[in-house]
This record gives C-alpha cells, structure tokens and sequence, in this order.
C-alpha cells in the first residue's frame, strides 16, 4: 500500500482551488467568487474570464470582504472569499465570528498561502495559527486538504454543504497523489496506509511528509498508520479511535503551531477515550522567515527527519 | 399612514421603549430614543417589508447596525406586527429571544447585529446580490455616529461606490455622542458630509425627528442615480424626555420609578398636545 503512494507531477494546491472553482461555477450559478486584490495568486482568473458578472473585486480590504460575502449570502448567494489564509483570519477575524458565524452564513472562505511553505515572502504573511482561530468558532467547518487533487474536490464539495467553511491550502508546487476522480466527503478521514506501530494522523502539505516518513521508517522495520485528516473540524472522531485502539500511539503533523491545531484536535479526543502517548510535529510556538519550502520546514521541524524522530519518540514511550 | 399618525406613534413607541427598559432594568435608552423617529418612518412610510411579505426575496432590507439600539426596533417590530408587544416583557431575560442586541431569532429582524461596523457591509453585499438577480428592492441601514469611527464602514462605503449601488441607504443617528462623550471629544467625525461625499455617495441632512422630512427624502432615494445614499439624521440622544436629552448617563440608563413615571407623563402631554391639534 505505501509502495503505491507516488505521485507523477507537483501541482500547487491553490492550483487545484482555481480548478475547483471554475468547474463549480460551470455547475452552479449561485456561486460568487469575491477577492482582496489576490486575484493571480488565488488562481481564479479562469473563473472571472468565464463569469465575469459572478466576480466580486473588493480591493484591499478584506474585513469588507468578508461584510461583502455574508450580505450576498444572505440573498441565497454561495460566496467564495478569497485571499492568503493570513488576511483570511487573523485579519478578519471579528467579521468570520460576527457577521459570518454567530448568523451561520453560507460563506466559504477560502485561504492560500497558508503555512511556512509559501517561503519567499516570510512571517508577516505565513499564518501559523489560522486553523486554531477557525475550528474555535462554532458552527465553522475547517478543512486543509494535502495535494492538487484533493483540493479541487473539496473546493467543489463544500458547496453542498450548507454553513461557514475554512479552506486552507498553499502556494508551492506539491505532491499530486491523490485520485483526480474522488469524492470529497466533509468529516471522513482517510486511511492512506495501514500499519500497526504508530498512527501518523496528517493535514495539509504535511500527509506529503508523512508518507515519505513512514517510507523510511518501513526500511527500519517501523509499520506505520497514515491517516490523511483533511478535515480538522468537524473531526472524525472514529477513525482516530478506531486506528489508536490497533496501533496504541500517535504522532501529529501538522504546518501550523502546536496550539490549536490539529494535534490538539486529536488530543482532546484521546485524553478523553483513549489516552495513549503522542507527539506533536508542529511549529513550536514562533514565527516564520524567508526561505525555501523544504529548507524552512527542516528549519521548524517539519522535515521527514523530524515525522521519523516523532514516531519513534512515541513508539519508545508505548 | 398620515403624518399626523406617524408623529403619534413616535410618541407611543417612545412610551413603549421607556416601558420596557424599564421592567427589564437594562437598555440603550438614549439611542433607541435618538433613533426611533427614523424606524418609525421606515417601517410605516417607506419600506416594503412586513410579516406577511418577510420571506419574499423582493421585500426591502433594513439592518441595524447600530445593534445596541434594539429596543426602538422591537418595538417597531412588535407595533408592525412581527410579534406580540407583550413578548417584550421578556427582554434581557434569561432564555428570551429578546436579548440586548438583535438576533435572528426574533421574527422581523435580518441580521445578527451588535458588533459595530458590520452593518454597512453585510447590507453592500445584499444590495450588490440584488442588483445580479434584478431584484427591485432597496436596502437601508442605521449606523450611530460613534460606530464611523470603524474603518470597516468605509471599506464598505468605497465598495459601495464602485459598484454603484443606488439600492443601498445609510442613514446615521447622528446624534453627536457615544458612550464616553461628545463625538467631537472622543474622536473627530467632521466634516462628515464632505467625507461621505469624497467617497462617492449621495448625501442629504435632515432633522432625524421630522417624521415629514425624512419621509419625503427617503421616498424619494436615491438621492441621486447610480450613488448609494446617506441620509444624516441630526438627532438629539434621549429625545422626548427633557431631563434624558443630552445627558450622557442615558446611553443605557434606567429610570427609577420616579424618573419613568415623569418620563411618561411627559410624553403623555406632548400626546394630548398633538391630539389637540387634531
């Protein structure tokens, strides 16, 4: 089963939401696109070229945005709000609880850059708390898919459903694994690979780093579990459960800081039923910097070195 | 509705609002004073939205965005016939669905309210849908002069601008206080109207307790074609109750037995003034 996770080309993940949208406004008229002058890096020219009356430039200004986006919802629109994942709540972050959460409003916010791995540009713009900020406002669905692919199914998926939803996804050239026809269920976690050691419960880029780990750590006569959680919230509970109770320990990983994110999502469900040993790979609590994607997740233990030594603290500690 | 009915009610739904500060021991009374001539005119001369129409997509919007005000709004809510007047007993209780800001819980209102600055925008983006699907139906909301102080209004006022939408009416309770002091004190508003117009709306003042003015010019938005409109309504904050006019302990003050006995026989005078004069 690990042998067949290969991949043949990298594809950017906001590629796969460009993707995603086009096709879905293709489907469905009641979808708007809305954007905080981000157009290019969002990947939504093929949309606004094809619909154009369905595009909403705001400039600037994304707490407007996000205003925007919950007034067209309330007349029966889908809006996409698009811009990097650090505008996209940090930023706004009065706006997603106010006019968005607190009201329900069918309002997808859609966020690129979101991470270390959008390099170049640094701390100012890699949101490393962004997950966390989401999955505590209720009624949000927050999800972080792991490849093009993926990211284009769920782009198309969350239409259907009806509520506020967080998309987070990236900017670099990624890993494209995962099926080009697959079906994007919100909430259902999925086994990438069975093992019986460890299980690696992965989000976002990092189910990349997760597979090369378990790889690795094979050769070593290391069986591991990867679990792909493209969506952190609402978590699926279940197949934590269910992949804890054969492997008896967990290793997190996630490009976000350690607090209030998904490790934490998985620790409150084993503290709860299962209290087994896990470890975090997860930013330690800090900023970013400029670099490449690869040099900056070695730098902030991320790295598939750092997946490996993760997995072996826990099994040590079984 | 007749001018002389609409001055009456204001009246009534200043009794009302008093009524029901007063029982829940808690309220906005000096906004919700300041600002329910301008409901009162919505509701009963302008707008085309009532519990019978509330889920057609074409009726008109109203938002407030100065959420804290919500006893002017229930009150005009409860007289159109959203809900009954006695329902108010309840406000600011425990598990009522009047609570201190508006909610959608309550029949009638639009949106969840209460948190200054998102009124402006959520109505822009409700205007904007409108004008896409070709619907002929006009939006307004009601913001507090203290709340201009969030950058987020004027975000969503260049936005409003840009996209021309002349559906969309902002009309401000312009009654020259909040919570700490004067506006001019806490900070600087002026010259309002020419920074309203700098960004590219349509702006007309009017005295926010004229029933009559406001009627003719909100009838008559947009002010001009292809401009969202701003109505500055010059109000007067506890207006109707001569010792709660201007005085800044009413921005959520409740009166003693005492002082709402004296605030109501103050408006009944005024009442058997203007009934006289009928």
């Amino acid at each position: 089963m690990l042998d067949q996770l290969t991949y043949t080309e990298k594809k950017a993940t906001r590629d796969g939401f460009g993707a995603g949208v086009f096709e879905l406004g293709n489907q469905n008229d009641q979808v708007v696109a809305l954007c905080a002058d981000l157009v290019g890096s969002l990947k939504i020219q093929k949309f606004i070229d094809t619909h154009p009356e369905r595009f909403i430039q705001t400039g600037i200004s994304e707490a407007n945005m996000m205003g925007i986006a919950a007034g067209l919802a309330t007349a029966g629109k889908i809006p996409y709000a698009t811009t990097f994942a650090n505008f996209a709540t940090g930023r706004v972050y009065d706006q997603l609880r106010q006019s968005i959460a607190y009201s329900h409003k069918n309002v997808k916010v859609c966020a690129s850059h979101a991470g270390l791995t959008l390099g170049e540009d640094g701390a100012t713009h890699q949101i490393l708390e962004d997950i966390g900020m989401t999955r505590m406002l209720p009624g949000f669905t927050v999800i972080n898919p792991c490849d093009y692919n993926q990211t284009k199914a769920a782009t198309i998926a969350i239409a259907e459903h009806y509520g506020p939803v967080y998309l987070r996804f990236g900017r670099p050239s990624w890993p494209n694994f995962t099926p080009a026809d697959q079906k994007f269920e919100i909430g259902k976690a999925l086994l990438l690979n069975e093992g019986t050691d460890v299980s690696i419960f992965a989000t976002g880029h990092m189910v990349w780093q997760a597979i090369e780990a378990a790889k690795g750590l094979a050769a070593e006569g290391i069986s591991c579990e990867i679990i792909n959680i493209h969506t952190i919230k609402p978590l699926d509970e279940e197949a934590v459960l269910d992949s804890v109770s054969k492997t008896g320990c967990v290793v997190s990983c996630e490009e976000h800081n350690r607090y209030g994110g998904l490790g934490d999502a998985i620790a409150q469900v084993l503290v709860k039923n299962n209290p087994v040993p896990m470890e975090y790979v997860a930013v330690n609590d800090t900023f970013g910097e400029s670099g490449k994607p690869f040099e900056l997740l070695g730098k902030y233990g991320l790295g598939v070195d750092d997946v490996k030594a993760a997995v072996k603290r826990a099994i040590d500690r079984k | 509705m007749t001018n002389q009915e609409l001055k009456l009610k204001s009246i009534e739904y200043r009794k009302k609002i008093l009524k029901y500060i007063y029982h829940a021991k808690a309220g906005h009374t000096g906004g919700s004073l300041s600002c329910v001539d301008i409901l009162n005119v919505l509701y009963n001369k302008v707008m085309n939205v009532s519990p019978a129409n509330f889920d057609d997509p074409g009726r008109d919007r109203y938002v407030q965005s100065k959420g804290h005000s919500v006893e002017a709004l229930y009150v005009v809510l409860a007289d159109v016939g959203f809900f009954p007047e006695e329902d108010l007993l309840t406000l600011c209780r425990y598990k009522s669905p009047y609570i201190g800001h508006p909610t959608r819980k309550v029949r009638g209102m639009e949106q969840n309210t209460g948190a200054l600055g998102h009124g402006l925008a959520i109505c822009a983006g409700n205007a904007l849908a409108a004008k896409k699907d070709n619907l002929p139906l006009n939006v307004y909301t009601l913001l507090g002069d203290g709340e201009m102080a969030e950058g987020s209004n004027w975000e969503a006022m260049m936005l409003a601008a840009h996209y021309k939408l002349d559906n969309l009416c902002a009309i401000l309770d312009y009654n020259k206080q909040q919570i700490t002091g004067a506006n001019a004190d806490v900070i600087g508003l002026e010259p309002l109207r020419q920074k309203v117009e700098a960004f590219g709306w349509a702006v007309k003042e009017v005295d926010g307790h004229d029933v009559e003015a406001m009627a003719d010019l909100l009838n008559n938005a947009p002010f001009e074609e292809g401009k969202p409109s701003f109505l500055i309504a010059h109000t007067i904050k506890g207006k109707g109750v001569s010792f709660m006019e201007k005085v800044l302990k009413w921005h959520h003050g409740v009166p003693s037995p005492e002082q709402y006995e004296l605030a109501l026989s103050e408006l009944d005078r005024e009442l058997e003034k203007l009934t006289v004069q009928v």
